[in-house]
């Protein structure tokens, strides 16, 4: 057997032949290449950023080098101003060879969107450009201890003093957290107001005097990615640093979700798909009672359930994208039925892998093992599968008949 | 300084197979010949440097654009293909008269070629053109760097290196201590679309009527066939190199190598 651990789970030769039809010439090209580097750069490290649970600070420069974290961002500001999918599609082919990885840019998109939707042009020059270039990360603070699914309910507070504004707090899980020089905060600007317009955005610098990351969580699986906890001891932002008008947090944290979700169900494909590859290889090569072992129909019937769960989640994926891309209104609905339909592939495919590996897949001299670890987290953070569901029911039921 | 690369499509390495007339089936995945990706790199470490540009020249069928794409990607600014039907089947010879007439409608400082092909492996088309050029020749360069009307080459050697110096034009030869190609950027690979790849028939570069081509092959293929596949090698790795060592030897003498 020759797939040495973290190694080459995303051999060309094993990948199933993606469906081309709908994708663009510069997609494809941007997929191929962001592929070629995935194979011959990322997932020869994917085991030992595992191992060290070390944020992949070259991985981010070599992101940043091949314009990769410039993808999602305005040409304008120093971008390439690629669409969601194509965005997704770099997502996926990093997070075939290692989710953390798929992870660096999946996070930069989440932390920019309040900033892409609701900043201002001088926001977007100040910021941007250093985001695109991929010099400066920037994350997402909007969940706290007591605030998961339930966002609304958040703590932090931000209170007006002048032209600044002071912050004070706590976050937590919050992805690149102790890595980002920018964070965007939500943070209740008006306790008093409406539920949903107590709360406002802010781009904070992590710079700032009074922000400090109190922790690092320790991890299941993405384990080389960065999830801290933040503390806020009354830390001035500049009221010019506020995103959109006061009150409109709550509604830019889920237009934000609604764009972002994908980049997690794209993370999820890609996962699936990496796992698929290394189990398909490893049932063409390993040998039990004379034979390999793909030649059994129990292990044939596994495989191919694997490739349906992954293909569909994928295609839905695609469209989820075209459809937000387009405005659809429904777009909150597209983005929780690709996240839940492709994180629950993500288990599913990465835990049936680890069955075709036996006893190998359970071990760490194969990827399947992180992979099914990593694969859990999609199916928990930018919402858990059971807050996607709401989302889906409620556009539903909004509908009018 | 500007630069013409000299590109060549190939097979993938790995994926070549022979057509029903022995001939390599080039309906395959084509990449840029290895080679020709470092000295490509080369070619733009020096404009990075100095200031310039690096056009690209092949002889392909008309529909082998990726892998000139890719190389467009890395950074080349344009591409100039010569590709003609008659062409089909064309030898060595062939290929060199047509690059160098292509070259004779281009303005250039430098040609630069990579070492040989890995589906041919001739390795005598750069050294033909800068003859029938009338150019200085500068071959296996591990380093190349500009001088003021001139350019001198690092030539690797049984001892070493020769250090050698010509006039410009004049065509070098590379070999992959240049360095490793890069990785083209996505930016790269959005803004090659927009690249002109110039596609040339054998007229259009004054070859109408001559006698170049698969018509006029000096060489002739009689037979050709896949070597068996060879057993897979034995990799010693041993963190003890006095271990490594007697376990090379002990291998060795149990073949009576030695």
């Amino acid at each position: 057997m020759r797939l040495p651990a973290g190694g080459r789970c995303y051999d060309r030769r094993v990948v199933a032949a993606p469906a081309l039809g709908r994708l663009t010439d510069d997609q494809r090209a941007i997929r191929d290449a962001v592929r070629t580097l995935a194979r011959d750069r990322v997932a020869p490290r994917a085991a030992e950023i595992d191992r060290s649970a070390e944020f992949p600070e070259d991985l981010r420069v070599l992101l940043a080098e091949q314009g990769i974290l410039g993808l999602p961002f305005p040409e304008r500001h120093g971008g390439l101003g690629a669409d969601l999918l194509t965005v997704c599609l770099a997502i996926e082919a990093l997070s075939a060879a290692c989710a953390t990885t798929g992870l660096i840019l999946a996070v930069q998109v989440l932390g920019a969107l309040p900033l892409l939707l609701a900043g201002s042009e001088e926001q977007l020059g100040r910021f941007v450009p250093g985001l695109a270039s991929g010099r400066d990360l920037i994350a997402f603070a909007l969940t706290e201890a007591d605030a998961g699914s339930d966002a609304a309910a958040i703590r932090t507070r931000a209170v007006r003093d002048g032209e600044t504004y002071v912050i004070s707090g706590g976050k937590r899980f919050i992805s690149h957290g102790s890595v980002a020089s920018l964070v965007t905060v939500f943070a209740v600007t008006d306790p008093e107001a409406d539920r949903h317009r107590r709360i406002s955005a802010f781009v904070v610098e992590t710079a700032s005097p009074g922000f400090s990351v109190s922790r690092l969580e320790h991890k299941m699986g993405i384990r080389g990615s960065p999830t801290a906890e933040l503390a806020f001891d009354e830390v001035r932002v500049p009221a010019a640093n506020l995103l959109g008008a006061e009150g409109d947090g709550f509604g830019l944290a889920m237009r934000t979700l609604d764009r972002s979700r994908p980049g997690i169900a794209a993370q999820a494909v890609g996962i699936a798909q990496g796992a698929l590859d290394v189990a398909v290889a490893y049932a063409g090569q390993r040998r039990q009672f004379g034979k390999v072992i793909g030649e059994f129909q129990l292990v044939q019937g596994l495989l191919a359930d694997m490739d349906a769960r992954t293909e569909a989640a994928r295609q839905l994926l695609y469209t989820a994208c075209e459809e937000i891309e387009r405005g659809a209104p429904d777009a909150g609905r597209w983005s929780a039925l690709c996240k839940l339909v492709a994180g629950d592939a993500a288990m599913a495919v990465t835990t049936d892998a680890v069955q075709v590996l036996g006893g190998y897949g359970y071990v760490d001299d194969f990827p399947v093992e992180r992979m099914m670890r990593d694969a859990k987290i999609t199916q928990l953070y930018e919402g858990t599968q059971q807050i996607q569901r709401l989302v889906i029911a409620r556009a539903l039921l909004a509908r009018k008949p | 300084m500007r630069i013409v690369v000299l590109v060549k499509p190939v097979p993938d390495p790995g994926e070549e197979r022979l057509g029903d007339d022995g001939r390599l089936d080039r309906s395959v995945t084509a990449v840029i010949n290895g080679n020709d990706e470092y000295v490509l790199e080369a070619a733009l470490k020096l404009v990075e440097a100095h200031g310039g540009e690096v056009t690209l020249l092949s002889m392909a069928p008309a529909g082998i654009t990726d892998p000139i794409r890719k190389a467009l990607a890395m950074g080349a600014t344009r591409a100039v293909l010569v590709s003609d039907p008659a062409l089909a089947g064309a030898c060595s010879w062939s290929t060199t008269q047509v690059l160098a007439a292509a070259l004779r409608t281009l303005e250039y400082d430098l040609v630069l070629a990579g070492a040989d092909t890995s589906d041919g492996g001739g390795g005598v088309v750069a050294a033909g053109v800068a003859t029938l050029l009338g150019l200085p020749y500068l071959s296996h360069a591990r380093r190349i760097e500009p001088l003021d009307g001139g350019v001198r080459v690092e030539r690797l050697s049984a001892a070493g290196h020769d250090v050698l110096e010509a006039t410009l034009p004049a065509v070098v030869v590379g070999t992959q201590l240049l360095g490793e190609p890069r990785y083209p950027s996505l930016r790269g690979i959005m803004g090659a679309r927009a690249k002109e790849i110039a596609v040339r028939t054998l007229a259009e570069i004054g070859l109408a009527d001559r006698p170049v081509g698969g018509a006029h092959a000096t060489t002739a293929l009689l037979a050709a066939r896949q070597p068996a596949p060879r057993g897979s090698g034995r990799v010693v790795r041993d963190p003890d190199p006095v271990a490594a060592a007697s376990a090379i030897v002990d291998f060795l003498v149990e073949r009576r190598a030695l």
